[in-house]
């Protein structure tokens, strides 16, 4: 039997992101805290030390700070008529794990999304019909979010990073060298955006005598010495190329450890339990109200932690399978587009382009994780989609992430994988290739979802949860549209000798890696009947349990969602300190 | 030349694991893996001063430790076909990828400990990935001998490593494209395999035991585990003159 242990204000499951930002603002609001983490404590001193940090076989390719999928996978399929069967090895995206967890190993790049994303249904059926909306199959939802509610807490979180950038609208003011499409912003980026090496340079010069305007990626990879809101001191990045799927060494990435982690591990009132597995949210008889989590720790003990609030702040894989676990929500099914949770799931839709330069230096390992310039006028509705056949867009960006050579070597069209004419085109062409990227939305289709698996176990003994995904023509038109115009800014570059192009093509592969921007499954959504959570991220049916994390995405957008789902979790923890813990209850009558 | 960085780590990693035993709240070392102790930390940032994460050093030397002599025999003039020499740098086995590959398998990689291979196991599609029950050890273990069947098969009873250069490409080409029909094995899951960890075993720090000299880092032109290009950024189509480091540091670093 589990032990009971003594109650507490909150439990967070899982301590990544949206755990730490949670932990800091209860524990400043006076709350009792304890977090579950089920990996290991990590910090940058012991984990992520310079010595050793630079090491592309352990961390991307043997997976040390990733999940391990012999402990934990889930079962995928493309559609409905095939079998799920298990991800037997990490490819397509790279789930974290342990205290920071994708916080740790991500990027940095800190996006907001366009108001209009945020209007994805009402915005493109005004403007293009209810076709253009329900084509493929679409079952495109609003955001219960207006931008004016979100901005200040899009801002929060780029404070709380210090992301470096540089404004494209102030207060409604277009400003020179900014995205010029962005949401009014109410203040500038903290820090100054970081230098660009010779690709970002000579993109954004293309892209301006194409028309464009090319603007600084905005990045949690701070340009200069900074310290944050919670006291938090970041140090100037150094360029060094193993940032993304790595910890920074440097405390220069904006990541829990670096950011929160000091500050709120230092509380009485917070506690953190590493190496504890959550199996389970339990509920009173009626299933109206949660009583707290029960967990299993690495020495196989059983724990019931009883909690005035329970927070879903694991991944969102995890999160929408827990709730799953629990019996919470009314599971989404396909075949009838009725019920909720694990509806909507959705992706990111990457094409590129390589550029390819007979005398050109490029220099590949000077790279941080989000280091690129960037055209917007392809992203959301920034472009007139009428008589493209799609919905959505991306940014197209010359990123310039690093030049680890087992993951990052470019060869021309035609080059074979291995022999002589590979090593050959190897040698030549790592110095003088860069790669521009065509970082796609994803809509949300009635067969896309998740759900519990009905064959395959974890080592616990509970069912996996079963990932159906396919891209549809959407997705594919837009990326053929998108990449078609990055080549043209490719080949406008520089001393550009030839560009390949790589199209998002047929069905979804779990084996290349794509990006882990894995979203929807307990969308948020102003009605019971077609979302999971409330505008508050609090569950329509259990009211004192709230679900962090971009599982709340209705689709996807055209941006990476670490920016969105933190201001979503700034704007729960807003309204739980002002409203709930006075009076717990629904924060919005259904 | 350089262990002596490396040795001073590893020290340091004994020293706070033993350190570790009565301290409240001590930070373990781990691989990533599951299956540390469950720890409560509250009121205070965890730091063990000197403890460090670092990375698995493979076992030295250029003798064999998984491959057998029939292995062996397949492994280096495929690799070889997969790398060959020239000018411009090394072959696969010039920059010791047969050890790389030989000392990972023989190691948790080897094992399987990052692929769930649980069962049932239906064949799927192509976009499901992996799904054989196999461990890479096992993988190539079983494979080898078949390719060596096949190849005594098509070829008159020669083994692989007899056959001239073009014909070795042939077999090779057969198993990229899954033509060579292996007798209870699968030529293409196992030459996706190989050329990936022919690539690793080229291109990754010399501390895993291939990219011997860091070689292959010089054929490129990759710096290694360089740290700080803050006075390169805006210095555009100039080569970064400084030679490849590696994480136990380059020739004429350390004391020998």
């Amino acid at each position: 039997m589990a032990t009971r242990l003594p109650s507490v204000d909150a439990v967070l499951v899982g301590f990544g992101w949206t755990g730490a930002i949670m932990g800091q603002q209860f524990c400043d609001a006076g709350l009792n805290v304890v977090a579950l983490e089920r990996g290991v404590w990590r910090d940058t001193p012991t984990e992520f030390a310079p010595t050793f940090a630079q090491d592309e076989l352990r961390y991307m390719w043997r997976h040390h700070l990733f999940q391990n999928v012999a402990d934990d996978t889930l079962t995928i399929r493309n559609n409905t008529d095939q079998q799920a069967l298990p991800m037997r090895r990490l490819g397509s995206f790279l789930l974290g794990t342990g205290v920071g967890s994708g916080g740790a190993h991500w990027n940095g790049q800190i996006w907001r999304f366009l108001p209009s994303d945020l209007k994805a249904y009402s915005h493109n059926l005004e403007r293009y019909g209810k076709a253009a909306v329900t084509a493929n199959d679409m079952t495109v939802q609003d955001y219960p979010v207006s931008w004016e509610e979100l901005e200040p807490h899009y801002d929060t979180f780029e404070k709380l990073c210090g992301t470096s950038g540089k404004a494209g609208n102030l207060n409604g003011k277009i400003q020179d060298g900014g995205n010029p499409f962005e949401g009014p912003r109410s203040a500038e980026y903290p820090n100054p955006p970081l230098a660009w090496p010779a690709s970002p340079a000579m993109f954004a010069e293309a892209a301006k005598k194409l028309g464009y305007k090319p603007f600084p990626h905005p990045t949690g990879n701070v340009s200069k010495a900074y310290v944050n809101p919670l006291g938090m001191q970041l140090g100037e990045c150094t360029y060094c190329g193993f940032c993304e799927k790595f910890g920074c060494g440097n405390y220069s990435k904006a990541s829990p450890q670096t950011t929160i982690l000091p500050y709120l591990m230092a509380k009485k009132n917070f506690t953190l339990r590493t190496e504890c597995e959550v199996l389970k949210v339990e509920t009173t008889s009626d299933g109206k109200h949660a009583t707290g989590v029960t967990y299993v720790n690495s020495a196989g003990e059983e724990f019931f932690q009883p909690a005035d609030m329970v927070i879903l702040s694991a991944y969102i894989l995890h999160n929408v399978r827990l709730m799953l676990l629990s019996n919470i929500g009314k599971p989404y099914d396909p075949k009838t587009g009725e019920g909720v949770v694990g509806k909507n799931y959705a992706y990111q839709t990457m094409g590129s382009v390589n550029v390819f330069y007979k005398d050109k230096i490029m220099n590949p390992f000077i790279g941080a994780g989000a280091l690129a310039s960037v055209i917007d006028e392809f992203n959301g509705d920034n472009f007139d989609h009428s008589g493209l056949g799609f919905i959505g867009g991306g940014y197209i960006a010359s990123m310039t992430t690093g030049g680890r050579p087992i993951e990052m070597i470019y060869t021309p069209d035609g080059t074979p994988k291995w022999g002589m004419e590979w090593k050959k085109a190897a040698a030549q062409n790592y110095l003088r290739s860069s790669l521009i990227s065509c970082h796609g939305s994803v809509m949300a289709h009635r067969g896309n979802y998740l759900d519990l698996d009905p064959t395959y176990r974890d080592s616990l003994g509970r069912p996996m949860l079963r990932m159906t995904f396919d891209f549809t023509d959407n997705e594919r038109k837009m990326s053929a549209y998108m990449v078609d115009k990055a080549a043209e800014v490719g080949l406008a570059m520089d001393g550009a000798s030839g560009i390949k192009k790589n199209y998002r093509k047929g069905s979804w592969n779990v084996v290349p890696y794509q990006t882990t921007h894995n979203t929807g499954g307990a969308i948020t959504g102003d009605n019971p009947k077609t979302s999971v959570v409330n505008k508050y991220l609090q569950s329509w049916d259990v009211s004192n349990l709230f679900v962090m994390g971009a599982g709340a995405f209705p689709q996807n957008a055209g941006y990476n969602p670490t920016g969105t789902l933190a201001a979503l979790a700034y704007m729960a923890a807003d309204k739980i300190k002002s409203d709930y813990l006075k009076n717990p209850g629904p924060l919005v009558q259904a | 030349m350089s262990d002596n960085g490396i040795n001073r780590r590893r020290l340091l990693v004994a020293g706070a694991l033993t350190g570790a035993a009565g301290a409240a709240g001590a930070v373990t070392l781990h691989d990533g893996e599951r299956g540390a102790d469950p720890r409560t930390y509250s009121g205070t940032m965890p730091w063990r001063g000197g403890a460090a994460d670092a990375p698995p050093i493979a076992e030295g030397g250029t003798g064999y430790t998984f491959f057998n002599a029939l292995e062996q025999a397949f492994l280096e003039p495929a690799l070889d076909r997969l790398i060959p020499p020239d000018p411009a740098g090394p072959s696969a086995t010039q920059a010791n990828v047969h050890i790389f590959i030989d000392r990972q398998l023989a190691g948790p990689y080897g094992r399987g400990d990052h692929y769930f291979l649980g069962g049932p196991w239906p064949k799927g599609v192509a976009e499901q990935g992996y799904q054989s029950r196999l461990s890479p050890a096992q993988v190539y273990r079983l494979t080898i001998p078949a390719i060596e069947g096949h190849v005594r098969g098509a070829y008159n009873g020669k083994l692989f490593k007899d056959l001239a250069v073009e014909d070795q490409d042939k077999v090779l080409k057969s198993l990229e494209s899954g033509d060579a029909k292996l007798d209870s094995a699968d030529g293409k899951m196992f030459f996706t395999m190989f050329l990936q960890n022919a690539m690793e075993g080229y291109f990754s720090d010399p501390i895993y035991g291939g990219n011997k000299d860091m070689g292959a880092w010089k054929m490129i032109g990759f710096p290694g585990a360089h740290y700080d290009y803050r006075e390169w950024v805006g210095r555009h189509n100039e080569r970064v003159p400084y030679p490849p480091v590696s994480i136990k540091g380059r020739p004429g670093w350390s004391e020998t």
